[in-house]
């Protein structure tokens, strides 16, 4: 049945793949191979190692590794400062009066902007792309978590007033936890965003990773490889957001049910 | 035990509370009604500390309340902002007992208490969301219970459930404040229901508010819900009480019969 | 009240500024890295009076302004023609899901490829990646749109294109609005990034790249600068407009932010 519904749903993929396949075999245009022969030029470049790395091949390692290690660090430090920062901020309604010009001036700067800068700043390499990343999500984290720490419920505070939680307590237990959706959403952006400041700072940088793999295919007339990239790139967007939603579905599960019964 | 006296709040120029003053011995459940919007819940955030008042003083055990007392719980009416949607029923009731310097093993034991005298032993891993309006309700008794205050607020803590819940719930309370002793003030707009729960009920004005009676239940600690309210002293007295509080003045005959 | 808010938040630009410029002083930071603050204030200046960055400012605002009014023009259509038509939007759902979360800018190279005039192509990227936010916008506005409102109009003879366009668009134009201001972020996102990445002769990103090779970090920031508050007005803008145009619409919170 669920697989009969699966077809019912997803029909049209396989069709537009067909259809995408027949054009670009009839058409013979070299910026769009058929995505069989990208499929293959992937199975090539990244799947075809031995066994015992689960088929990966020393490229899709070097490929794959510094992209992922550099997204999630990126990530995960904005996360950190992001949170804490929103949190202290959003709790002092006098803090967030005087730094709001600044937030609202930081998150306004197209983040892309910044990687000549930190290039200039840092040199090639890793901790330019970090700040690129860092300082260029940070935003929508900073944000959204300012905003859910604000807007606690005012029944949820007195009744932590009322049997005298400590501040510790009360940032813990009260405030952070009734800021998660809108830290979540937060997040979600950012992870995105983290996605896009990658590749630009990969290809612009031009040290290693998908995004210099991108680059180097599309200027070395490999345009299989090329969309191997793109198909590559999407696929972890894919999953990065999938991953994530199930994250949230998980931590959030009271919101959802909270939201749902009253 | 609590002792209001010539309480007044003012939002800007707007006076709410205009002196009032009510007193309330130890174990006592004294029932606060008035006409909605005559300040009732002002009155409750004064005597929670929650608001600081413009005038007047509100004493428990002899002290001032400056700060928020750490004897005293609060059940709020609106029980689904009250609770933590993010923790289970146990973990709710067990959270303020670490201002008791209880450890992680006794808060849990005391919350499964709690949750015990409220009938809801079985649901202690439930969330919030996944329980009844009247179900929540109990947990926030449980949690002011296992609190353990000399002084219980409540403010409106039936006024969102069903008549049935209701019914359980002023029950409920009835027993659990007798058999712990606890000095209860319960707020309510509902007429019937302060006679029925409290020991005295203490009739509010309109807005500026001043307390137009002070009237003594003499219905007996032990009340049930169909037989108590057959008895002709509660009719008489929640005639009285409808009486004042549509702004009426006192019938000396009915306070004279007790 | 207000009056307070506004004191402070002046204060707290000054106070940063004052800061920054101070830890510049000290010497603590090499200035041929990190400029002082005093310096990329006078480069910020500058920038006003320099014919080429301002050729540059017009022709990233061309491609970003263009690119945007190109997205609304197939992007609102696309989602009320998928919100009207629920079989369609079933059947195009998975491909949406999949191609929305691609990262935008990876399909910049590609577009190298097919466009060889440089506006064209930033227009091209920014179509492709702004649409996403409209059009999703639009499907779920129009699935939420009161069906008593629609069966009101109905019964009393309407038929389904003026129930759309009586009710169901004007209930749904708060959300599509939303969506058109994150699309706007976006944009600019996408143009930046395709100057960067495809180079051209014009553009802030050129502006940038340019002054970064010539080493002159003041005219680099200072142009950020620009970038930023130039986002901070146009943001504003596009709120106030919103708030003009849909005062009726009690502020329920966007579909997606």
């Amino acid at each position: 049945m669920n697989a009969i519904r699966a077809v019912g749903r997803l029909w049209l993929v396989p069709v537009t793949l067909v259809a995408w396949e027949i054009a670009t075999r009839v058409a013979e245009q070299p910026f769009f191979p058929p995505p069989s022969a990208t499929l293959v030029r992937m199975g090539e470049m990244w799947l075809s190692g031995p066994p015992s790395r689960l088929l990966l091949t020393e490229q899709a390692m070097s490929d794959f590794g510094p992209s992922l290690a550099r997204l999630f660090a990126g990530w995960a430090l904005a996360a950190v400062i992001g949170v804490a920062a929103g949190v202290a901020i959003g709790c002092s309604t006098r803090l967030s009066d005087y730094l709001d010009p600044l937030i609202h001036l930081g998150r306004a700067v197209p983040p892309p902007l910044l990687v000549p800068f930190f290039l200039a700043l840092l040199k090639l390499g890793t901790p330019a792309q970090l700040a690129t990343i860092v300082f260029g999500i940070i935003w929508p984290i900073l944000v959204n978590t300012i905003d859910g720490a604000r807007t606690v419920d005012r029944q949820h505070l007195e009744t932590a007033r009322i049997f005298g939680f400590s501040t510790v307590q009360r940032l813990t237990r009260v405030i952070v936890p009734a800021a998660m959706p809108k830290i979540f959403a937060g997040l979600r952006l950012a992870l995105s965003l983290a996605l896009i400041l990658l590749i630009v700072a990969e290809i612009f940088a031009g040290s290693g990773g998908l995004g210099y793999r991108l680059l180097s295919a599309q200027r070395t007339y490999l345009y299989a490889d090329m969309w191997g990239c793109l198909v590559v790139l999407g696929l972890l967007g894919y999953l990065l957001n999938s991953a994530f939603l199930l994250l949230e579905r998980r931590v959030l599960a009271w919101h959802r049910n909270a939201r749902q019964t009253t | 035990m609590l002792e209001i006296t010539d309480l007044v709040h003012s939002y800007g120029s707007h006076r709410v509370l205009d002196g009032v003053s009510i007193r309330a011995a130890e174990g006592e459940l004294v029932c606060v009604v008035g006409p909605s919007g005559c300040g009732k819940s002002t009155l409750l955030r004064s005597v929670a500390g929650l608001i600081r008042p413009t005038g007047g003083r509100v004493l428990i055990d002899g002290r001032p309340v400056e700060r928020i007392p750490d004897n005293l719980a609060v059940v709020f009416q609106d029980y689904s902002r009250s609770l933590y949607p993010w923790m289970t029923a146990a973990n709710n009731v067990a959270l303020p007992l670490r201002r008791r310097g209880l450890d992680r093993r006794r808060r849990r034991e005391a919350a499964m208490a709690a949750l015990d005298q409220v009938g809801l032993a079985d649901a202690a891993e439930k969330y919030p969301w996944e329980m009844s309006g009247g179900m929540q309700q109990r947990v926030s008794i449980a949690r002011a219970l296992a609190y353990r205050p000399s002084l219980l607020l409540m403010d409106e803590p039936f006024g969102s459930v069903d008549a049935q819940t209701r019914e359980d719930l002023e029950d409920l309370v009835l027993r659990v404040c007798a058999h712990h002793g606890m000095t209860t003030l319960l707020i309510t707009h509902d007429i019937d229901e302060s006679v029925y729960v409290g020991d005295r009920v203490i009739v509010l004005t309109r807005s500026p508010t001043r307390v137009a009676a002070d009237l003594p239940v003499d219905l007996g600690r032990s009340r049930d819900q169909i037989a108590t309210r057959q008895l002709g002293a509660f009719v008489r007295l929640r005639a009285e009480v409808g009486r004042l509080v549509r702004g009426g003045s006192p019938t000396p005959t009915v306070l004279e019969k007790h | 009240m207000e009056h307070a808010r506004v004191l402070r938040g002046v204060a707290g630009v000054a106070g940063f500024l004052a800061a920054a410029e101070i830890v510049g002083a000290t010497g603590l930071i090499d200035d041929r890295f990190l400029p002082r603050m005093s310096a990329i204030l006078r480069g910020a200046a500058e920038l006003l009076a320099d014919q080429e960055f301002l050729a540059d400012a017009r022709a990233t605002l061309a491609a970003w302004g263009l690119g945007l009014l190109l997205t609304v023009a197939v992007a609102v259509p696309a989602g009320l023609a998928l919100g009207a038509l629920p079989p369609v939007e079933r059947a195009v759902r998975p491909l949406i899901e999949f191609l929305r979360p691609i990262p935008s800018v990876a399909v910049v190279p590609l577009a190298i490829l097919l466009f060889s005039d440089n506006l064209h192509l930033r227009v091209a990227v920014v179509v492709y990646a702004a649409s996403w936010p409209i059009v999703i916008n639009t499907i779920y506005a129009l699935r939420d749109v009161d069906p008593l409102a629609k069966e009101t109009l109905r019964s009393f003879g309407f038929g389904p294109m003026s129930v759309l366009l009586r009710v169901a668009l004007p209930s749904a134009a708060p959300f599509i609005a939303t969506g058109i201001r994150v699309a706007a972020g976006t944009a600019i996102i996408l143009v930046i990034s395709a100057e960067l990445l495809a180079g051209g002769a014009e553009g802030v990103g050129i502006y940038i790249m340019e002054a970064a090779s010539g080493n002159r970090m003041d005219l680099m920031l200072g142009a950020t600068l620009w970038a930023g508050l130039f986002g901070v007005l146009s943001n504003s803008a596009l709120v106030a407009v919103e708030r003009r145009l849909f005062r009726w619409h009690d502020a329920r919170a966007g579909v997606a932010r």
